[in-house]
């Protein structure tokens, strides 16, 4: 069986924070696939590696405790080492990797390989600090009282590398003898006989030179998971985070925006006038592109997740914060992406994958839109500086402070007390434990962490890029179509003598399927103080939150381009009359909008990345469902009580 | 004596874990064995969960995972 596939398949296995990933780059180098096993959402990472001249497959496991199947992880590593996944054969040899500083739980992994009948070669890493730590360990020992081939190996500086490419070589054709631990029945009689196996191979090849060895650590941590100043650092070290993402994104963010921009108008002017080109412009490119323009900011915060990872700082938030959390239902590690959601909820969502319980991961995603984005801001800048600017309360405070304050209050309140809900209900399942490793503090490896933020932007780009192009060219074709040959040709006109005017554009709206679907949700919506136009803004921001403004400033014909802050389109918001010849925007529409953008889910990349991270269209639909709804009800509580009040 | 009993900063023997289930056997399966020393190292701000280390590794664990474990000082 084993040359059923001429190249050999070799697995990396270990325990999480044993330096497996390290390994896993410095053999394989850039060409790694990563995509996901079949039907879950466990990451499969696959690369080539040249050992003994020859070329092979070094597959990487999820990091792991044990192999006894009790999470998707477990499950998944098993079936791969007994050769049920489909299109994977059996592995032909697995590396073990194993931490020298924390070596009996390593090697607990390993007592379990022994049992899957491929031959097992241990990989030492940390070897160096290991013996820092004055600790003194004899491989040929250890290797013989295990009774497999034992490599020390320091991936960051290439050491051991080739030692491990000749020995792995070597075993291929081995054969080993599956081990089994049955002293005594059950389960708990195993894990013991396997610790005891492990303490007596320990004891002939390990000198200890006592514990003082994870001093520093245990130093560090005294400060940071201190009860009051580990939170206040906790807090500080976020705030830092998410700074740094708004500023040094909105740079190439700005960038990004003009070059598609720049694009855009390229395209236009070389290509004759058509529906062709008009669907390239406007569909493709700008719904790409207003898509792409967040990838500044999902590079930057894996960029930060991957470097706190790296250096064991994100199991002390869990650890900090796991009270907090465990309160509505949910884990400690749930934090994080939530906080991140703030930023975006793109990455965010794309960080669950930490939480290991499925249900309590999904639980979070479902949650996670409601953190004010970056992207409601301008939805909040133009409805706050067109109706609340410059009030203020109390004499001193603005209201357009305590407003934008309320909105991300908001979402926050919401989104607890649905997790609250959803845990209760539809995703019971008992709190997840919170039995976590507070691994060692580590310098992050520069090359695991610039892999780990190419790897999730890539991610991002490819399977999210499929459905929000769809979308985009769904979106365009119902603004664009019909198009009347008479009121194109006018636009035509009018386009060249007066560029500047939007008069038929806006008409071309009008007679659209999108304005003839804002005709149709009006009934729906006019509870909420919106008429038919505010409709059209809704559906086309369905593409992505800040679209809003862009289109009600072609409703309201004050040109494509004016921003959220622009006196042009705050003007004529003021003073837009309905078809009765009404007012509509009064400041309590004005406020029901917003509250309906902070629930609303209104973003076409966070549906793709739900339907990509859950891998299941029912758990879309209803995310989108329930939010869409809880976003109508709170919107019709907040502009029909404000009319009961007596606001206007 | 069950572990969040075992005051911080001091030590204890494993006995033995209670109870069936996922999460007693993923104490055992993190060296929480009998007969393996620990040394409770710290609470977190809320006093939940709490930090202890053995077999030169930390973990944290919650009070409820904690109390079935049972410990002799």
């Amino acid at each position: 069986m084993r040359d059923a596939s001429p190249v050999p398949l070799i697995a990396l296995a270990g325990n999480p924070n044993a330096g497996k990933t390290t390994l896993f780059n410095a053999l394989t180098g850039l060409g790694q696939k990563v995509a996901n096993y079949p039907g879950v959402t466990v990451e499969r990472k696959e690369g080539s590696w040249t050992i003994g001249g020859q070329h092979s497959r070094l597959i990487d496991l999820p990091g792991l405790y044990s192999l006894d199947a009790t999470s998707i992880d477990e499950q998944i590593a098993s079936d791969v080492l007994r050769g049920e996944v489909s299109g994977l054969p059996k592995p032909d040899a697995v590396i073990a990797v194993v931490d020298a500083t924390n070596l009996e739980r390593n090697l607990y992994l390993v007592t379990q390989l022994f049992e899957f009948n491929v031959p097992v070669v241990v990989a030492l890493t940390m070897i160096d600090v290991f013996e820092k730590q004055h600790h003194e360990i004899n491989i040929g020992k250890l290797s013989d009282s295990l009774g497999v081939p034992v490599v020390a190996v320091n991936a960051s500086a290439d050491r051991g590398v080739d030692e491990l490419a000749d020995v792995v070589a070597k075993t291929l054709t081995a054969i080993q003898t599956p081990r089994r631990f049955l002293n005594g029945d059950g389960e708990n009689a195993r894990i013991f006989a396997r610790y005891n196996f492990i303490s007596n191979a320990l004891q002939e090849s390990v000198v200890h030179n006592d514990q003082a060895a994870h001093g520093i650590s245990e130093k560090i941590d005294r400060i940071l998971t201190h009860k009051f100043f580990g939170l206040i650092i906790l807090v500080a070290i976020l705030l830092v985070v998410f700074q740094t993402i708004f500023t040094w994104a909105t740079v190439p963010m700005d960038l990004l925006e003009l070059g598609f921009g720049a694009l855009g108008d390229a395209v236009r002017s070389g290509l004759p006038p058509g529906v062709l080109t008009d669907l390239i412009v406007d569909g493709i490119i700008a719904g790409v592109g207003g898509v792409l323009v967040f990838l500044p900011q999902i590079l930057l915060l894996f960029l930060f997740i991957s470097i706190l990872e790296d250096t064991g700082y994100m199991a002390r938030a869990a650890f900090l914060l796991d009270r907090l959390m465990s309160r509505v239902g949910l884990h400690g590690k749930a934090f994080l992406p939530l906080m991140s959601s703030f930023a975006c909820a793109i990455p965010g969502i794309m960080a669950t994958r930490t939480i290991e319980n499925q249900r309590d991961r999904f639980a979070t995603i479902m949650i996670a839109p409601f953190m004010s984005c970056s992207a409601r801001l301008p939805v909040y800048t133009l409805m706050i500086g067109a109706f609340f600017a410059g009030q203020k309360v109390l004499g001193f405070i603005s209201i357009g402070a305590v407003l934008m304050l309320a909105m991300y209050a908001l979402g926050i309140v919401v989104a607890l007390i649905v997790a609250f809900i959803l845990k209760r209900t539809i995703l019971k399942s008992p709190p997840p434990p919170f039995i976590m490793e507070l691994p060692p503090y580590r310098m992050p490896n520069l090359r695991t962490v610039v892999q780990n933020m190419l790897t999730r932007a890539w991610l991002f780009l490819k399977r999210a890029g499929t459905v929000i192009l769809a979308i985009s060219i769904i979106l365009w074709a119902l603004m664009y179509f019909p198009r009347e040959a008479q009121l194109d040709q006018n636009f035509r006109k009018v386009s060249e003598s007066e560029p500047a005017t939007n008069v038929t554009e806006s008409q071309h709206l009008r007679n659209s399927y999108a304005g003839k679907l804002g005709h149709a949700i009006e009934p729906v919506i006019q509870p909420l103080g919106f008429d038919w136009k505010i409709g059209v803004a809704l559906i086309a921001s369905f593409a992505a939150r800040e679209v809003l403004v862009s289109t009600l400033s072609i409703i309201y014909n004050v040109g494509k381009d004016e921003n959220e802050e622009s006196p042009t389109l705050i003007a004529a918001i003021r003073e837009a009359k309905n078809d009765q010849g009404e007012t509509v925007w009064t400041p309590l529409t004005a406020l029901t909008l917003m509250v309906f953008f902070v629930l609303a889910i209104q973003c076409m990349s966070t549906v793709a990345v739900v339907r990509r991270e859950t891998n299941s269209w029912v758990w879309t639909l209803f995310m989108v469902s329930y939010m869409t709804g809880l976003a109508y009800f709170a919107a019709f509580v907040t502009y029909q009580g404000g009319r009961w009040l007596g606001f206007s | 004596m069950r572990l969040p009993d075992v005051e911080i900063g001091t030590s204890a023997d494993v006995v033995t874990v209670h109870g069936e289930g996922s999460v007693p056997k993923r104490l055992m399966e993190m060296g929480l064995v009998p007969g393996v020393k620990i040394r409770v190292v710290k609470s977190a701000p809320f006093g939940d969960p709490i930090e202890i280390r053995l077999r030169g590794y930390s973990l944290a664990l919650r009070i409820s995972e904690a109390e079935a474990i049972e410990v002799a000082v």
